[in-house]
């Protein structure tokens, strides 16, 4: 069963940087007097590794840059990496709207990629013509369409609106038969840009149910672009980080979210501070090593809502230290600090010296407390004279994930959609019958 | 083949046997790694993909099987069109019958009344009418299919279907605008014959109107994406278009006929213009009195055949990459 379906060769895209003007044309002449006299591109040979926040010495550069890699049918392939990572390239030539500078993709079976929803809607039209149009646009034929224009009107909800301009449609109509034509779409190959999960909560839990759906009821091969960890958590088999055009990783979700995170952060679910000069501390504690882990001890940088977390720290003293305690400060993804806490057992107001040693310390975050979501956690250790004297404080020392699997084990339920909140608390609840 | 919808139990199995039996053989593959060109010597499978997208196409990578498979969308396109336009208005497709008429009353006007050019012995009315219903069909190919690139990289970059759809489509759309016009000259021609008895020529000429007709869709669509390929980077060409299709109507016979033209030299210029011998078979075909040579007919579906050529290779080649540059 597991044959390949895509297999992707040395692909490579080289793009020129700036505006296009007779600069440009100067060098489409030279260009074309090279390929006149039989050889090679003068300005394939230049070009730098696509890094956005460094000024080039080119305008050259490679967007991507010998990728080499292969899907199986029925597979879920996540494709993450920062922004300008080479996702949307790799996107634009799997989808053909672009080819690429070198190398080549080989595919087997009918492919379709959504990179947007309602491409090609005209305004002026109806619903129902632009369901036909966007429809054929995106390689359904007219009988195809056909066969499903019940279901699209139905999952769109626009029934009554069906002969009206879709330019007299609200934003959300409009985007809902836009989603509803993609959604029906039935290639055995779909490659799904992230931008398809923005919108409105209603429009992601649609397009998330419908992929879930589409990749384990139909048995579909699924390329989804994003850098959405969540997202990717929950639906991939596999993932590929791209970092500068090239593959950074390639791997399970597990180990390539963290890649992507140490890459991103500099930081990972276990750190070891070996090196003397850069160790965080002062002469009287160093903090050694920290990690984040399960119950069993187990080091892990993806953990389940319904999950205790145990954040573990070593740290030397080496002069006594009296009023002292250590803690953390856990933040999420959008820099709100969640909670902080520190070990009230060790001698804040209480004089208790602490002898030069090794020490290891565990706080533990209780089960279903922290919402999914990616956190950092800052740790460290200070004494209390009056005022704060900080040894160490090393602010994003760790960094894990946590996810919440939609089985009905967390307070989510068996909802698959955006469910808010900092906290993800498991409330009990009572029930009365006041009347009946 | 990617386009085929699903693939039946006997194909697939067929293509897994295919797939098991894999031919191994030696292939130097040459793979670029900067700074310089390493050659190395690797294994490939062959193996029967679907579709293979590479960095170069074949000269000739119009793959008309494909548009065949696209052709429900090229139907659609051509409803968008001819919908859309008039979306919002009282008179519809009305203004179609409307445009033509004011300019051949302008024509009229400036070209027989003011200017008093003969008209070779044709109705003027009609002389003017069919030399802008014609004309029309031309510009109309033609401005429509010179923006396929510029005008529609919003769909190209987000989506892949045949590129030459949207060309074609416009070929197709314009045609039946230039039914109706067609319709309303026909109708001219009756109305002329009943109240003032002007003669209607039926013969075999009228046979040549289908080919004058596909040969004025090959020049717009030949001269169109030949443009439209040429000005997805520099934009300069296009700018010229706008003014240069209204030039080159003074350098074809659409208010004067051929025989007009006394200056050997002038004539000489018109008639190499290679719309001047479609504009002159059209009339020819209809009204059967002006001189119609075969040469100009043969230089004419010469210079159809070589656009449409030299066309479909620059269309070939810009398509893929057209969206970097765009």
């Amino acid at each position: 069963m597991s044959r390949t379906v895509i297999r992707v060769e040395n692909l490579s895209k080289q793009y020129r940087l700036g505006q296009v003007s007779t600069g440009t044309l100067g060098h489409d002449l030279n260009r074309w007097w090279h390929r006149v006299r039989g050889k090679d591109d003068p300005y394939l040979k230049i070009g730098e590794v696509n890094d956005r926040t460094r000024m080039g010495s080119t305008d050259y550069v490679w967007a991507l840059k010998n990728i080499n890699f292969e899907v199986k049918d029925g597979e879920v392939l996540g494709i993450i990496g920062r922004n300008g990572a080479g996702k949307s390239t790799l996107l634009k030539i799997l989808s053909r709207t672009t080819a690429p500078t070198h190398g080549s993709v080989k595919i087997k079976g009918h492919i379709a990629s959504l990179l947007e929803v309602g491409t090609g809607f005209h305004p002026e039209l109806s619903g129902r013509e632009n369901i036909f149009l966007n429809g054929a646009i995106l390689g359904m034929t007219k009988e195809e369409i056909k066969r499903r224009f019940d279901q699209i009107v139905d999952f769109a909800g626009v029934e009554r609106y069906i002969d009206t301009p879709v330019k007299r449609y609200s934003s959300g109509m409009y985007v809902r038969l836009a989603f509803s034509v993609a959604a029906h779409l039935e290639p055995e190959i779909m490659i799904l840009d992230e931008v398809l999960a923005v919108g409105d909560a209603e429009f992601q839990n649609k397009c998330i149910g419908r992929m879930r759906e589409v990749s384990e009821k139909d048995g579909r091969t699924i390329l989804f672009v994003s850098h959405n960890m969540e997202i990717i958590n929950r639906i991939c088999d596999r993932v590929i980080l791209l970092k500068n055009g090239t593959i950074g990783r390639e791997g399970t979700v597990e180990s390539v979210t963290s890649a992507y995170l140490r890459s991103d952060l500099g930081t990972s679910s276990h750190r070891n501070w070996t090196d003397a000069a850069a160790v965080p501390g002062n002469d009287f504690m160093q903090l050694l090593e920290a990690r984040v882990h399960n119950t069993k001890g187990e080091t892990k940088e993806i953990m389940e809502v319904s999950e205790q977390v145990g954040i573990t720290f070593t740290f030397r003293v080496l002069q006594p230290v009296r009023k002292f305690t250590h803690g953390f400060t856990i933040k999420n993804e959008s820099g709100l600090v969640v909670f902080s806490s520190h070990d009230l057992n060790t001698s804040i107001g209480k004089e208790e010296t602490r002898l030069p040693g090794l020490y290891e310390v565990t706080g533990w975050i209780p089960p279903h407390f922290l919402a999914e979501g990616l956190f950092t956690i800052a740790v460290a250790a200070f004494e209390n004279y009056g005022s704060l004297h900080i040894h160490f404080n090393e602010p994003e020392a760790l960094a894990f994930t946590v996810i919440d699997y939609i089985d009905g084990n967390s307070a989510r339920g068996f909802y698959p959609g955006r469910f808010p909140g900092i906290v993800r608390p498991l409330l009990q609840w009572e029930a009365r019958t006041i009347h009946s | 083949m990617q386009l085929k919808e699903k693939i039946s139990p006997a194909a697939s199995s067929k293509s897994c046997r295919n797939y098991e039996n894999n031919i191994k053989r030696e292939v130097n593959v040459e793979i670029l790694s900067e700074p310089k060109l390493i050659k190395t010597t690797a294994t490939v499978e062959k193996e029967d993909w679907d579709l293979v997208i590479e960095p170069k196409a074949g000269l000739f990578a119009i793959k008309l099987r494909e548009i065949w498979h696209y052709r429900d969308l090229l139907i659609l396109f051509v409803k968008r069109d001819l919908t859309a336009q008039y979306k919002q208005t009282i008179l519809g497709p009305l203004w179609h019958v409307i445009q033509p008429v004011l300019t051949t009353l302008t024509f009229l006007v400036v070209f027989h009344k003011i200017a008093g050019i003969r008209t070779d012995g044709i109705e003027p009315v009609l002389f003017y009418m069919s030399g802008i219903t014609i004309w029309n069909y031309f510009t109309a190919c033609f401005t429509h299919t010179s923006n396929t690139f510029v005008g529609n990289a919003g769909i190209f970059g987000k989506v892949y279907f045949p590129r030459l759809v949207l060309p074609l489509s416009a070929l197709l759309s314009n045609m039946v605008r230039l039914g109706i016009q067609f319709s309303l000259l026909l109708a001219v021609m009756f109305y002329l014959h009943l109240v003032n008895g002007t003669p209607i020529a039926i013969g075999f000429h009228w046979l040549l109107l289908p080919v004058i007709i596909l040969l004025m869709a090959g020049t717009g669509l030949g001269l169109g994406i030949i443009i439209s390929s040429l000005t997805t980077k520099y934009r300069d060409l296009g700018v010229l278009v706008g003014f240069g299709i209204q030039l080159l109507m003074y350098a074809t016979p659409v208010a004067y006929p051929l025989s007009f033209l006394k200056s050997k030299s002038i004539l000489a210029l018109v008639s190499w213009n290679p719309l001047s011998s479609v504009v002159e078979g059209f009339r020819y075909a209809l009204f059967g009195t002006n001189s119609y040579s075969i040469t100009s007919l043969g230089y004419s579906v010469m210079f159809v055949l070589l656009v449409l050529l030299v066309g479909a290779v620059l269309f070939s080649r810009v398509e893929r990459t057209f969206m970097d540059t765009v």
